[in-house]
């Protein structure tokens, strides 16, 4: 069972870019890539606690604002040191204007 | 097969190293030998907030299994003490030797000292024993000396003040953070430090520094005197080149690499801030860094150079990295990418709830560097478009650095 929880509206976020989604205790990061899709990761790095959504999104990856841990933020896999630990993701769907994420 | 690589050295650097040589897929021995009785583990968090914990731990960066899952051979609490060019060999301390196809020295860097006798009340700062040392002493109400107004005194200033301990830092300079560090933004930290209760001491110099088993007692050279229960002496490093220079490599402030990281043999190469090396972004100034992400994507480089360049260094790929560099302090993120001292002048960005950022541009218009400063990741973000900005060599229109509705990113495309 999926537990849509309404993140944020469509337009909230820029084209290539991510934000920032708190929701009951947990830090979600939720991406619009440049081809206008959604994409929602956990919203910590796995490297150190230091939140995605000050980084910075080129094409499909996030690169995290402080040691350049560097994540495909639609698969959430690791690029390489310092991180290698992937990072989770959670299924998006985006209806009447407002992006969804299922966390489990 | 061959005899395989061996690394100096189980910081960052080597560490780095030694998992890049596999990541390639070097398939022969390496070896990994380090000088401290502790997995490998990661050094800024040394003199941050980090140690202001109850029971401080080391941040490993690989543990046993990470190093046996990659064929990775760490011998600790063991010293390389020579370097047998000839029969390429390191002699290790327990009079063992070991012999190298490529060898990586990555050495580090050692805190410069005082030249006062030193006891237990007078700390430096480089490794997890000696951050655990420092800890004990930093409790609520009790003197702390720190001497050295650069990133390692100043961070240690704020966890030691998270721990409430009184705290005076003396700066022999006419400001701190004079290597490196614009005015404006080492301003915002001084205020800071003395707005959080830091007793800041500039232009002042240590003329002699003893210990007793009370304490110790620090004379300066304008006349005053202090007594603390520890002085902590941060006032810089110095590339470890012992073993380089005894085997003869050339050595310029550090051991000398050109842009492939080979050292003047072939065979060995050097990574982190124990190298200085010709900055290709900057003409091939050569400089000696000392950072954790240069030291990272010079481990991994060297990685590469050690197993695709022949002697002739063909197949070699040069070093093209903008150097970065941050420090945290309270609640303030600091970054700088770039070289500041390659501006001539400087733009700067206001940024939300005080933050801004300084871009330094040369006479030519190209942007060579930005430093940033504002509360947590403020400025992150910008720091890395701005790294993007100075590795394409763009010269950005001065306006739009200025002007908040100019998104960085658009830049690059231009």
């Amino acid at each position: 069972m999926s537990n849509w929880i309404e993140a944020c509206a469509a337009d909230d976020i820029d084209e290539e870019d991510v934000i920032r989604f708190d929701h009951d205790g947990r830090t979600f990061a939720i991406y619009r890539s440049p081809d206008d899709e959604y994409f929602a990761t956990d919203g910590v790095c796995t490297h150190e606690q230091v939140h995605l959504a000050d980084g910075l999104v080129m094409d499909e990856i996030i690169e995290c604002p402080k040691h350049n841990g560097r994540f495909d933020y639609r698969t959430g896999e690791a690029k390489g040191a310092p991180v290698c630990v992937n990072l989770r993701t959670y299924p998006v769907k985006v209806e009447a204007g407002k992006v969804l994420i299922a966390i489990g | 097969m061959d005899t395989g690589m061996v690394i100096i050295g189980a910081g960052e650097s080597g560490v780095r190293a030694a998992f890049a040589l596999r990541e390639h897929g070097y398939a022969g021995p390496v070896t990994l030998i380090g000088a401290e009785r502790h997995l490998p583990y990661e050094r800024p968090p040394l003199s941050k907030e980090a140690m202001a914990a109850d029971d401080p731990q080391a941040k490993t960066i690989a543990d046993h299994q990470r190093l046996v899952e990659h064929g990775i051979n760490l011998i600790s609490e063991t010293t390389a003490t020579a370097v047998d060019r000839h029969a390429r060999a390191v002699r290790l301390g327990d009079g063992s030797s070991l012999a190298y196809e490529r060898l990586l020295l990555a050495t580090g860097a050692a805190p410069r000292r005082l030249p006062f006798d030193h006891g237990p009340r007078m700390a430096y700062l480089r490794t997890f024993d000696d951050a655990l040392a420092i800890r004990r002493h930093l409790r609520p109400g009790r003197p702390i000396a720190i001497i050295g107004g650069g990133f390692v005194g100043l961070e240690l200033a704020a966890a030691a003040r998270r721990l409430g301990a009184e705290v005076t830092l003396i700066e022999a300079q006419s400001r701190i953070l004079k290597r490196g560090v614009p005015e404006e933004i080492a301003a915002v930290i001084d205020a800071r430090h003395r707005a959080e209760g830091v007793k800041l001491i500039i232009e002042d110099g240590i003329a002699d520094m003893s210990e007793n088993s009370a304490c110790v007692v620090i004379q300066l050279t304008s006349g005053r005197r202090l007594e603390a229960d520890l002085a902590i002496i941060g006032i810089g490093a110095v590339a470890v080149t012992g073993l380089a220079q005894a085997a003869g490599l050339a050595i310029d402030n550090g051991i000398a690499v050109d842009e492939y990281l080979a050292t003047s043999d072939p065979h060995i190469f050097a990574a982190g801030d124990c190298c200085s090396f010709p900055l290709a972004l900057y003409g091939g100034r050569r400089v000696r860094l000392e950072a954790w992400r240069n030291a990272q994507e010079q481990g991994t480089l060297a990685a590469k150079n050690m197993l695709g360049m022949g002697e002739d260094k063909d197949g070699g790929e040069p070093h093209r990295f903008v150097p970065w560099f941050w420090s945290d302090q309270y609640d303030l993120g600091l970054q700088i990418v770039g070289l500041c001292d390659e501006g001539s002048h400087v733009v700067r960005r206001d940024m939300d709830n005080g933050a801004f950022i300084l871009f330094h541009l040369a006479h030519d218009g190209r942007l060579v560097a930005a430093s940033g400063i504002g509360a947590g990741m403020t400025v992150a973000r910008d720091i890395q478009l701005a790294e993007m900005l100075i590795a394409k060599g763009v010269r950005p229109d001065a306006e739009k650095l200025v002007s908040l509705a100019t998104k960085l990113k658009t830049l690059l495309a231009a």
